[in-house]
């Protein structure tokens, strides 16, 4: 596997570098931002020098609404890293904007989240200094 | 593309046994499979003048020349991606067609299982490519953070969209460990399984089960390619390349398609199955037997699909009971077993045992088999190949 995790590392934390600092900024402002061409409009996730559909590199961090539903569900039973206590569920979220983003539901056990299901952003501080964006259910 | 489909063709293979662990360093099990490659097609090591290696191996090509006596390479370089392998094979295809080498040697060795010398990838974010600095940004803060993990991501949503049963995809590594179960070299010899162990098998990373995920392996295999001219001098029947596609598409990463417009599509492989039969001139009803990447059971009825062998959302009723997937039976899958039957090396041991069932020379076979088609690579970047006994 190509893919490079440090197992012995003791959080995933995300570096807020490059491309994707807006959007780590915006987290831990408590807003959840995704990259927007100032041309053609095109929300883009993840972050990226350039805008893939009109190749524009003007770009702002444009405020999502925070609204999406569930479009796809991991539940890990063994956990593949240490910071991680299984059972965990991972969800895949397709936002209002268009955009998918990985996360976590809180608030709800893993066997009761289903595709489909209407969520809202949440922030939950991880661990000291860290802020992710996490999802609720909404209605 | 008319320089390559049935004017190259594979004419050596060397393959070790799938071990959890080999207790040899990478470099002799390539040393080992790369001396077998050799003798299978009549060559001597200074007849090798290419050589295509892969960016995560620890035995680079010079090891190899050094070891082996090469020396006088006029076409090397390397290919990256877990689904390179197919991709491995198309590099050297162009060397020769192009004239830039007479002789291409491909190989893997990888102690996957032991770790012995393994090619680790980079642990410093700070050398992590642009990719991998993606998914460990987005992904494994949330800890998103594995290959089955990424699977089991597609295949919720494979599950939702056709309202497929997940007991269905356990005909899979039933399959392929039955088949796996006659091939002595693989790592589940005389160890079938049956639908209610599939059943019984543990959630690992929901919804795949335990026996949906292949196993590491210590394992190496190697390839030797040429142009059908001078295949016809060599020792074996030439076993000849029909076709042979790369894919990577917008929004693709390594081994994830989160962002694709579906997710549940296989976006690779369906472009990689468009090029494979329009290269070749065949279609899926002239295939007799299938490789498919099956590091994970649910993408091969998904692959299935893509490839156009059945139509969206019935791959996993396709492969039910097993009979039509079987050695024997419609269009046999996976025949020395594959990942989940034989061992995990990438998808070469899928390559070299398309090779064998041309030649004849399968573990499990009766008679010749052609063509074969070949995938590696299914979660992108993906790359797949065509090879038979002519047109």
């Amino acid at each position: 596997m190509s893919i490079a995790y440090d197992l012995n590392h003791p959080f995933p934390v995300p570096p807020a570098a490059w491309e994707s600092a807006g959007f780590w900024e915006g987290v831990q402002r408590r807003e959840l931002v995704f990259q927007r061409c100032t041309e053609c409009g095109l929300w883009v996730h993840p972050p990226r020098p350039a805008c893939p559909r009109c190749r524009s590199f003007g770009k702002e961090w444009a405020r999502s609404s925070g609204r999406g539903t569930i479009y796809g569900l991991v539940i890990y039973r063994q956990s593949p890293h240490p910071a991680f206590k299984a059972p965990y569920a991972v969800v895949l979220v397709e936002m209002e904007e268009g955009v998918r983003m990985i996360s976590n539901m809180v608030g709800i056990a893993p066997e009761e989240i289903r595709i489909g299901m209407p969520v809202e952003v949440v922030f939950e501080e991880v661990r000291q200094g860290l802020i992710l964006p996490k999802f609720r259910k909404v209605g | 593309m008319d320089m390559i489909s049935n004017k190259t063709a594979i004419v050596g293979i060397g393959i070790s046994e799938f071990s959890k662990d080999s207790g040899k360093t990478e470099l002799r099990m390539a040393s080992e499979v790369i001396r077998e490659a050799l003798d299978d097609a009549g060559l001597v090591p200074p007849d090798i003048d290419g050589i295509v290696v892969h960016t995560d191996d620890a035995s680079d090509e010079i090891a190899a020349v050094r070891t082996m006596g090469m020396g006088n390479l006029t076409f090397f370089g390397q290919c990256r991606w877990d689904g390179a392998p197919c991709g491995m094979v198309m590099r050297a295809a162009i060397g020769v067609a192009a004239g830039m080498a007479n002789y291409v040697l491909v190989y893997r060795a990888v102690n996957g299982s032991s770790k012995r010398r393994m090619g680790t990838p980079s642990r410093d974010i700070a050398q992590m490519s642009t990719s991998a600095l993606l998914q460990w940004t987005f992904h494994a803060p949330f800890g998103q953070i594995s290959a089955a993990g990424a699977v089991a991501m597609i295949t919720s949503r494979y599950l939702y969209e056709y309202g497929i049963d997940p007991d269905k995809f356990g005909w899979i590594p039933v399959v392929c460990r039955g088949h796996g179960s006659k091939n002595p070299r693989g790592m589940y010899y005389g160890q079938p399984i049956a639908i209610e162990d599939y059943r019984r098998s543990p959630m690992f990373t929901d919804p795949l089960r335990l026996l949906d995920c292949h196993e590491n392996s210590d394992a190496a295999a190697a390839l030797i390619i040429t142009t059908l001219e001078r295949a016809k001098d060599l020792r074996q029947k030439p076993v000849r390349i029909l076709a042979v596609a790369q894919s990577e598409v917008a929004e693709t990463e390594e081994k994830n398609c989160f962002y694709s417009p579906r997710l549940s599509e296989l976006p690779e492989i369906v472009r990689v199955g468009e090029r494979l039969f329009a290269m070749s001139g065949l279609a899926p009803r002239h295939i007799r037997s299938i490789q498919l990447d099956d590091s994970y059971a649910p993408l091969v009825p998904m692959q299935l699909e893509a490839l156009g062998f059945c139509a969206p959302g019935e791959g996993a009723a396709f492969c039910e009971g097993g009979d039509r997937i079987r050695m024997g039976g419609e269009i046999p899958l996976n025949t020395s077993g594959g990942s989940l039957g034989e061992g995990y090396l990438y998808g070469l041991n899928h390559i070299i045992e398309a090779v064998r069932l041309v030649r004849g020379t399968s573990p499990v076979q009766a008679g010749p088999l052609s063509p074969v088609l070949v995938t590696t690579g299914a979660l992108g970047p993906a790359s797949g190949l065509i090879v038979g006994d002519g047109l």
